[in-house]
């Protein structure tokens, strides 16, 4: 197979990017995506060229690493899988492929394809766990979970931290992602017991860090490798208004002691 | 010779653990405000440690080569970790997990090491679960398990096909919040360069900030190797891209000596190669041998026509299928332990019996199983693992036999270290895959990921405190002082070396090359004529990559072709002493396979009189031979006998 690519170049973060086009030949249908790009890279650096950054690394679509913006939507046409996964066979002979990185003001460019998605460690650090250290648990069949619970919680989980959510939305916003973290936590009764601190400052940090608002049009989970459920967001929604109630019970509590 | 002291602490194996926290000394809450540890790795081990060292309040850095430490490889575990809890009562105990174990590794790891991880393994269910980790749970509520890898009890803990995932991310989360209060500072992209030492003793590294180039220092009283394991030497393996063994390396030529480097794992249920641009190797999980069958065809004239097409694999009749595990290990039959059955599927594609385009594959069929349990049944178990298949071959396992092929994937040998997992240089400790300590030959299923638990919540953050103990006194180290600029200016030099090479040719080229060097003569069996050609090769391969390889781009910017020049160079390196171990180990045990040391079977035959030691190299400079210096191992416990499957 053949293909034309148009690729984003950008030395780093500072320069100026533009779309290159070139010319890749003798590609198998069986090659993944990364495979075909990795057969134009060896071609650049033979030919004395730069070769495209990409980010990726288990290439099985679990890391989370792989970010392609393919033809207008994150990860590429196919529904459910990530970049690293899309086959070549997936595309047609002689197609022209346009490769973009991840947009968005929260995930600026380092190089070419590459974004810099430390917003996302930043929000899990804001409150995306459980307050325990080592030692010191209980059993861990003390607590039985109903199975549906820990289903929809392993559901919410599966969250790869890709960003794709971010990059289909045109809030850039991070509900689905943060959605995802909080529904997986308050869903356990392990995560339960600070489900409403949590949400509060899990979404506290998001202006700060540059990502919008949602406007529910859910174009994240359209395009979620995962399959991550915008019931999510809505379950997070309630956690958060529930959240609010809680602390101003608090305040008027405190303030009238 | 006397380097080698493992410092096994008195007593019976099970009480080992228990005296050695009672004997070792210990660091009050305010002194441990002035002990920085680095920890080089996020993954299940580094994470695991850098949390629970954090959460003890020592000042810890961590480190990793991707943009979060979330995507550390341990992401990619698919099936399940062990632990003794004994919840389906079906027999289980410690003792039973340690025997296993022990068993499993051919008889070539350390009793005390083992005991310990299978003594701490319940321990590591129950903080998982309290961290929110959602593993599988029975209708009562309960947690399920399942039996894995050829255990005769169910004993694995598992979330899905994402157990890797699920455990990482719990100890992303425990890292996270050690961040978030301080105790712990982040450096991603990050690409670990060398370990310093001062006065003897590990106090930093060298980095490169993958973003912007820049040469890094970092001072430590401790440093702490979590970095992986080393399959990506074969450059085909089931590890993600990145995995390298730079930092490990740069600690062996610094003096810490490098144990049983050939004994590599090479897992029997991945999908197949498809052709010459192939990047990686993709594993199906090997839970699926649980109900999946495995078979090639007993005659040759079905094997050609199955290649040209004119039959499908459903067409051979129940009589001329080759269930060759079932046929050879009655007992066990697709439960065979990772190396015999890959082992075994190679015997019959050598033989000409393999399927698949390029002859090199095998049947993993699921059409029993679907008769006997149902679709649904099926789909539930492994509907994920099915999809995944789907994507990348593009055949509907429904509806037609997987074909699998085994591929390199987890190493057993690493860092040598002693029963505190520190290394032969004093403060350097290594955890998780990138030590050799507790697989012995072979590592059973579900235990790499218990292996780098224990070490990083329950094991570690013990015995480094035993260290620190000495070093309350030692303020805070600069990074101006000669040993740093020495080591810094080393690392700019190799790079401006490799960079400045004016070679033609890339990297992967020669990382190609490698590969199929250590496939051929040092993959799944060996052998004596193999390994000097081997070593002649390498050789040969590693005077021409220094002349030869091309590196565009410069050395202060982003610059991935440069990240995998001097992971490559390692991996040469690494590629000699590896040959060079299978070559010293006439014997056949675990995952080794000498193939003139067989039964007349076809099955490994040990050699315990000359060969029951664990083989710890110690660098002696570029151009000189590695020196063997050998660990002897006592059994105690567990009487050595013959692994037998049949
Ligand atoms: C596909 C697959 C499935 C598996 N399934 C199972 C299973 O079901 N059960 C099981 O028990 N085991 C399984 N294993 C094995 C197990 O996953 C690994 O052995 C284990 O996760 C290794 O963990 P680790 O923490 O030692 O290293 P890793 O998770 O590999 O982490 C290494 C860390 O070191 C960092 N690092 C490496 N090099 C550098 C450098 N040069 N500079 C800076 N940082 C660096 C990386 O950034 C990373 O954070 C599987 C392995 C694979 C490949
Ligand atoms: S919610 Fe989906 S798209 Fe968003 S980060 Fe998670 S996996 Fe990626
Ligand atoms: S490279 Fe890991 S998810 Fe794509």
């Amino acid at each position: 197979m053949k293909f034309t690519l148009k690729i984003w170049r950008q030395k780093n973060a500072t320069a100026k990017g533009e779309m290159i086009s070139y010319d890749v030949a003798g590609i198998s249908p069986d090659s993944s995506f990364f495979e075909m790009l990795d057969t134009l890279n060896q071609n650049l650096v033979m030919t004395g060229g730069e070769p495209v950054a990409f980010d990726h690394d288990c290439r099985e679509g679990i890391c989370g690493t792989c970010s392609l913006y393919i033809n207008g939507r994150p990860h590429g046409p196919v529904k459910g899988v990530t970049t690293c996964q899309l086959h070549m066979r997936s595309f047609v002979d002689g197609d022209t492929i346009h490769i973009e990185p991840w947009r968005a003001k929260a995930f600026p460019v380092i190089r070419d394809l590459v974004v810099d998605r430390s917003a996302f460690d930043k929000i899990i650090q804001a409150g995306g766990y459980v307050s325990v250290n080592t030692g010191g648990v209980p059993d861990a069949n003390t607590i039985p979970v109903p199975k549906e619970k820990s289903e929809a919680a392993m559901d919410a989980a599966a969250c790869i931290g890709c960003g794709a959510c971010v990059a289909a939305c045109s809030n850039a916003a991070a509900m689905l992602f943060i959605g995802a973290k909080v529904s997986h936590l308050a869903l356990l009764p392990q995560g339960k017991v600070e489900a409403a601190m949590r949400v509060q400052k899990m979404v506290a940090c998001l202006d700060e860090l540059g990502f919008g608002l949602c406007s529910n049009t859910y174009a994240c989970e359209a395009e979620c490798p995962k399959g991550i459920s915008v019931a999510n967001i809505a379950r997070m929604n309630r956690q958060f208004i529930g959240a609010k109630l809680f602390s101003e019970k608090e305040k008027t509590v405190r303030d009238s002691l | 010779m006397t380097r080698l002291n493992a410092r096994i602490p008195e007593g019976p194996v099970a009480s080992k653990w228990t005296a050695y926290k009672s004997a070792s000394r210990l660091v009050n809450p305010n002194n441990k405000r002035k002990l920085d540890i680095i920890v080089v790795g996020t993954g299940l081990a580094g994470a695991s440690a850098a949390a629970s060292l954090g959460e003890l309040g020592y000042r810890v850095k961590v480190f990793c080569y991707q943009d979060s430490p979330r995507r550390a490889h341990s992401i990619a575990a698919q099936g399940g970790i062990n632990a003794a809890k004994n919840y389906p009562n079906d027999g289980d105990s410690a003792y039973r997990l340690f025997y296993d174990t022990i068993k499993g590794g051919d008889y070539r790891a350390r009793e005390a090491n083992v005991y310990r991880l299978a003594e701490v393994s319940n321990q590591i269910i129950d903080l998982c679960v309290a961290q929110g980790v959602p593993f599988a749970r029975e209708y009562g509520g309960l947690l399920a398990n399942r039996s894995f890898g050829g255990a005769q009890v169910s004993r694995t803990f598992y979330a899905r096909g994402q157990t890797g995932q699920q455990l990482l991310l719990g100890a992303y989360s425990a890292l996270s919040r050690q961040i978030a209060l301080g105790n712990v500072t982040l450096f991603n992209r990050r690409d670990v360069l060398d370990t310093v030492l001062v006065e003897g003793r590990a106090r930093g590294i060298i980095t490169r900030n993958l973003v912007t180039g820049e040469i890094e220092r970092h001072a430590a009283h401790a440093v702490v190797l979590a970095s992986g394991g080393y399959g990506n030497v074969f450059f085909l393996s089931t590890n993600a891209m990145g995995s390298n063994v730079t930092p490990a390396w740069s600690a062996y030529k610094k003096g810490a000596m490098f144990a049983n480097p050939s004994f590599t794992q090479i897992h029997p249920t991945c999908i197949p190669v498809h052709g010459d641009t192939q990047s990686k190797l993709t594993l199906m999980s090997e839970s699926l041998r649980n109900d999946g069958r495995i078979w090639v065809p007993k005659k040759v004239k079905d094997v050609e026509k199955l290649r040209n097409q004119s039959i499908k694999p459903a067409d051979i009749p129940e009589e001329d299928r080759d269930y060759y595990l079932e046929r050879r290990y009655p007992a066990f039959g697709n439960l065979v332990p990772r190396d015999v059955a890959s082992r075994a599927a190679k015997e019959r594609c050598d033989a000409g019996f393999g399927v698949g385009r390029t002859g090199v594959a095998v049947f993993l069929d699921f059409a029993d199983a679907i008769k006997r349990k149902g679709h649904d049944t099926i789909d539930a178990l492994y509907g994920n693992l099915f999809q995944m298949y789907e994507q990348i071959v593009a055949e509907n396992p429904y509806e037609t036999p997987m074909m699998i092929y085994p591929a390199v994937h987890y190493t057993m040998g690493g860092l040598w270290v002693d029963y505190e997992l520190m290394t032969t240089i004093q403060g350097l400790f290594a955890i998780g895959e990138c030590n050799f300590s507790d697989h012995g030959a072979n590592r059973l299923g579900a235990s790499a990921l218990m292996q780098g638990l224990a070490d990083g919540y329950f094991v570690l953050p013990y015995t480094i405190g035993n260290y620190l103990a000495a070093e309350i006194h030692t303020p805070r180290f600069d990074t101006s002082s000669s040993e740093f600029t020495i080591a810094a200016q080393a690392v700019t030099d190799r790079l401006q070396q490799i960079k400045n090479c004016g070679g033609k040719e890339s990297v992967d080229h020669f990382h190609r090359r490698l590969g199929k060097i250590m496939w051929e003569y040092c993959g799944m069996a060996r052998n004596d004529a193999g390994l000097t050609e081997a070593l002649y090769q390498l050789t040969e391969l590693r005077h021409e990559y220094a002349r030869g390889v091309r590196i565009p781009g410069g050395l202060d910017e982003y610059n991935p072709e440069l990240e995998k020049a001097c992971r490559v160079a390692d991996f040469i390196e690494l590629g000699e002493l590896m040959v060079r171990d299978a070559q010293q180990r006439a014997e056949s045990c675990g995952g080794h396979f000498r193939e003139e040391h067989q039964t007349s079977e076809g099955e490994a035959l040990r050699n315990d009189d000359k060969f029951a030691f664990v083989a710890a190299w110690e660098y002696k400079g570029r151009e000189v031979s590695a020196t063997l210096h050998r660990e002897e191992l006592q059994f105690n416990e567990i009487k050595l006998s013959q692994r037998s499957y049949k």
